[in-house]
């Protein structure tokens, strides 16, 4: 199966179909819901509908009365407070005095089933004094009256404030011919994974806790399981079974992992805990709501002179990976293009809604939209095709950035130039009827965040573990998370690669802290670059341990001998070979067992000014998509016709993947230009369901052609940088000025809805503007 | 350990009889008991994946008398009689089908979760509708969501399956 890849590798370059396919087309691949343990207990949660209320006290003693209860916990039992950022641990398992949303969970039973549990649920008696509601960001800036936790800066609810400023954005901005800005408004949005979050846990008598959970980080779960729980990291075992997405939306340590947990702890018992798809919206952690204001200075050709950015972050009720977003929002708009003078001023609130989070391509997009839509006008005013514009400021390779970040590749120009001729763009722009438009959007994204989030102890980001036996079969382990982009696939085939053998004989193993060693998990992007540079590291030990063997029972010195296919041969001699069999027994006589292990660690990157790390990595992915859009100007319904995606992972690994990374981060994309928003009353969530919180139908999806022109990296695995995430941003600039290029209105409200596309045209035109002469 | 807990729910007197995935069954099934709890929970057939208990998703799809059927909205008594065929029953016993192949070979599957129930309703599209144009592909599978793949490769999988011959 899949086909052989242009290039010099044997499998990578190629088509790889994902080696747990053939479970997943059968409906055997087991998620954690799949799961079952002998004299398991239902868990269940009790969410707050109160916005903001302080817990004056919860009576649970008729919910413990209820037969079949085993267990009623609150949040005292375990109130020791976590978050995925260690500088920012303001959450609990369960609410420790105060519930901060509606849906923050304060009380968790464990009961024989389902019913019996929801009787017991309706029976936790709270008293309750009802606080401040937080609803409006805007409001929580300054001084408030019951701040949402006590550590907001100076009284009010802001989490986070990032101020920075390079060069000199006042000067730059005085001596511009032209400046432009972007006020821009998005709606929150979610993951919407399919696979709802579920987890079991098990405590046994010897004194050891067993969780199995739908996790993109099984390692910070294993983390704030035991700082929460309060028992050390080796009596905790944490397992990843398959996940059914998680798109940043399973990366932080969740609280009903770890109630659940304390359940299994307090009742002895398996317990699992499944949400429902109204418990999966009010954990939400997705894209936060943002108001951005982009300002761009340049002079009379175009080059860009300075970024003024201001950003004003809806944080929900927990930091979460807030401190990241607050900086991403800023500094992520330092690529593609050379930026000498930069100002930024972020700030991330709370707000009595469920939290915001890390979700796909995490803190790039608002910004990106905003800056893309900003450029757009820019080409406009100063009579540049954007086109020229962006690539006349194009970082080169081997560029560092105001702030700092190393490009150390880019084929950012090869992007542009590729997608500008297919999309026939010059006989296109502007000159489309009115209704039809063409847009150009492009983006960057890292490849790796270059500082791990714990920095105790000092560990390599990724570590992956190789065992093979005489049976010539090759285990692989590694706390990589594969939820769905085929990073169980790559691990395999960099494996089989180096080795020289076929795909079936590495088995990638289960996600199982007992036996994996610790990688960061699916975050930031880092999964192909890290991991994929420790499993190359391992395999070639093990190569070299053959090698040597080869030659000893071939009789030529090492250095001649070389890797085939499924053998060992002598170079310039390929009938002098021996078998990758006979080679591995040679090998192990005297020892057994083959294993190796290798790491890949992130070299020291950034400044030493606060918040320097932000947003380093070891590489950058680039992209340019130009869409194309037809909108009915009666109804203000349009529909996205085509997407050409110009897209730089240096080398693709496997073809199939970044093709399926790149089509579903246009459909993300799509999603959150078009219509998907979490809508709310305040700060009550309005459509905590798949029916009302619409995510893109087949129909909906526009043709999409892929371009793939990155080069080699010089530091990715075998020249590799991500593709899970970078691949969303350009999509919605490129629909935004392709709208305007059709119905000459900016629409700087997300998601662009046709209402507000029926309210901008009746604006234009209010104005007085005719747009191709309508 | 295994005292009361086992004794969850008493199983209820009224008796259930229909086929499933080709074999005879017969099963308590109370009279709210909704299919998918029934399958999943009961049956043990978790290939039939529960994504939102509210028929937008897809992913429980199985196939009542050969259409493809919400099982979170279909009550358990409502197959009294009937022949229910589940992800298990469309899998051959050993290898895959034509239209999971083509499925494996084509990228279809990301994080899979989805999966199962997009192979159930193209398999019934496929039989069908041997030869079902590209907007009849898409109107089939409109009732499934997935989140990962934009939905490309899917129809692709099933396009190539019907040009190899059917599911």
């Amino acid at each position: 199966m899949g086909s052989t890849p242009e290039g010099p590798y044997r499998l990578l370059g190629g088509r790889i179909p994902y080696v747990e396919g053939p479970l997943k087309v059968t409906g055997r691949a087991e998620y954690t819901d799949d799961l079952q343990r002998p004299g398991m207990l239902v868990g269940r949660l009790l969410r707050s509908p109160w916005p903001h209320a302080r817990l004056k006290s919860i009576d649970v003693s008729a919910a413990r009365a209820v037969p079949g209860v085993y267990a009623v916990l609150t949040g005292e039992r375990y109130p020791t407070p976590f978050g995925v950022l260690p500088i920012t641990r303001d959450e609990t398992a369960i609410a420790v005095d105060k519930a901060r949303y509606i849906g923050d969970i304060i009380a968790a039973v464990a009961a024989r089933d389902e019913a019996t549990a929801e009787a017991a649920l309706a029976l936790v008696r709270c008293e309750v004094e009802p606080l401040t509601e937080h609803a409006d960001p805007r409001m929580g800036v300054g001084k408030v009256t019951d701040p949402i936790h006590a550590r907001g800066l100076a009284g009010s609810n802001i989490q986070k404030e990032v101020v920075q400023h390079f060069g000199d954005v006042e000067a730059a901005f005085a001596g511009a011919r032209h400046t432009v800005r972007v006020r821009g408004t998005f709606a929150g949005v979610t993951h919407a994974f399919t696979e709802p979050m579920a987890t079991i846990a098990e405590a046994t008598p010897d004194g050891r806790l067993t969780v199995w959970s739908a996790t993109q980080v099984p390692h910070y779960l294993h983390r704030a399981l035991s700082e929460v729980l309060g028992m050390p990291m080796h009596r905790i075992r944490v397992i990843k079974p398959e996940v059914g997405g998680g798109f940043g939306g399973k990366s932080d340590p969740l609280p009903h992992e770890i109630a659940c947990a304390a359940l299994a702890l307090e009742t002895g018992r398996p317990v699992k805990v499944l949400f429902d798809r109204e418990d999966v919206f009010y954990t939400n952690h997705g894209r936060h709501p943002t108001q951005n204001d982009v300002r761009i200075a340049a002079d009379a050709d175009g080059n860009l002179l300075a970024y003024d950015i201001e950003a004003l972050i809806d944080g929900g009720a927990w930091s979460s990976f807030g401190t990241v977003t607050t900086y991403y929002n800023g500094v992520l708009a330092m690529g593609p293009y050379r930026v000498p003078n930069f100002r930024y001023k972020g700030r991330r609130v709370y707000t009595s809604k469920p939290p915001s989070g890390a979700m796909r391509a995490h803190g790039g997009t608002n910004l990106r939209y905003s800056v893309e839509v900003a450029l757009d006008t820019l080409a406009e005013v100063a009579e540049i095709d954007p086109f020229d514009l962006r690539a006349r400021n194009a970082l080169p390779p081997g560029a560092t950035t105001v702030n700092q970040f190393e490009i150390t590749s880019t084929s950012f120009l090869e992007c542009l130039r590729t997608v500008r001729a297919r999309s026939g763009w010059d006989s296109k722009h502007r000159r489309l009827p009115y209704g039809r438009g063409i847009g150009l959007g492009c983006g960057f994204y890292i490849s790796g965040s270059n500082s791990p989030i714990h920095f105790t102890p000092k560990m390599p980001q990724s570590t992956v573990h190789l065992k093979v036996d005489m049976d010539g079969g090759i285990a692989v382990h590694s706390m990589q998370a594969d939820i769905g982009q085929g990073s169980n696939t790559l691990l395999a085939a960099i494996v089989a690669e180096v080795l020289g053998v076929d795909l079936d004989r590495v088995h990638v193993a289960r996600v199982d802290s007992d036996v994996s060693p610790v990688d960061l998990g699916s975050y930031s992007s880092r999964v192909t670059f890290m991991m994929g540079n420790a499993a190359r590291a391992a395999a070639e030990q093990l190569r070299d341990e053959l090698l040597r063997a080869a030659a000893t029972l071939l009789g030529a010195p090492t250095e001649s001998v070389r890797v085939g296919h499924e053998r060992f041969e002598v170079t310039g001699a390929p009938d002098r070979s021996v078998s990758f069999l006979e080679t591995l027994h040679r090998a192990m006589e005297t020892k057994g067992a083959l294993t190796a292990s290798g790491s890949y660690q992130t070299h020291p990157k950034g400044g030493s000014f606060k918040g320097a790390k932000a947003g380093t990595a070891p590489a950058y992915s680039f992209a340019a998509y130009v869409a194309e859009v037809t909108v009915d100007p009666e109804t203000g319904e349009y529909r996205v016709e085509k997407i050409w995606a110009g897209f730089d992972c240096g080398r693709p690994l496997n073809r199939l993947a970044v093709e399926g990374q790149i089509q579903g981060s246009i459909h993300m994309g799509l999603g959150q230009v078009m219509g998907e928003s979490m809508r709310y009353r305040g700060s009550r969530l309005l459509n905590p369901s798949l029916l009302e919180y619409k995510i893109p139908t087949p129909q909906q999806m526009p043709e999409i052609e892929i371009h793939l022109v990155g080069a080699d990296d010089p530091e990715g695995p075998f020249g590799a940088k991500e593709a899970g995430e970078g691949p969303l941003i350009a999509t919605l600039p490129a629909v935004g000025n392709a709208l305007y290029d059709a119905v000459g209105v900016r629409f700087t409200e997300l998601p662009i809805t046709p209402d507000r596309v029926l309210r901008g045209i009746d604006r234009r035109r209010a104005e007085g503007r005719a747009w191709k002469g309508a | 350990m295994l005292d009361d807990c086992l004794v969850t729910e008493m199983p209820s007197p009224d008796r259930l009889d229909f086929r499933l995935n080709g074999q005879p069954v017969a099963v308590p099934c109370a009279a709210h008991r909704i299919l998918l709890d029934l399958l999943r929970e009961d049956l043990r057939l978790t290939g039939t994946k529960r994504g939102c208990d509210l028929g937008t998703c897809g992913c429980c799809t199985v196939l009542v008398d050969g259409r493809p059927t919400l099982s979170c909205l279909t009550l358990g008594r409502l197959v009294e009689g009937r022949e229910v065929t589940t992800i298990e029953g469309i899998s051959p016993p050993r290898g895959l089908s034509a239209l999971q192949a083509a499925f494996v070979e084509n990228g279809a599957t990301q994080c899979g979760f989805c999966t199962p129930g997009f192979i159930v309703t193209a398999t019934a599209l496929l039989r069908a509708n041997p030869r079902p144009s590209r907007e009849e592909i898409e109107r089939a599978i409109s009732g499934n969501l997935c989140r990962c793949t934009g939905y490309t490769k899917i129809i692709e999988a099933i396009q190539a399956a019907a040009d190899a011959g059917g599911p």
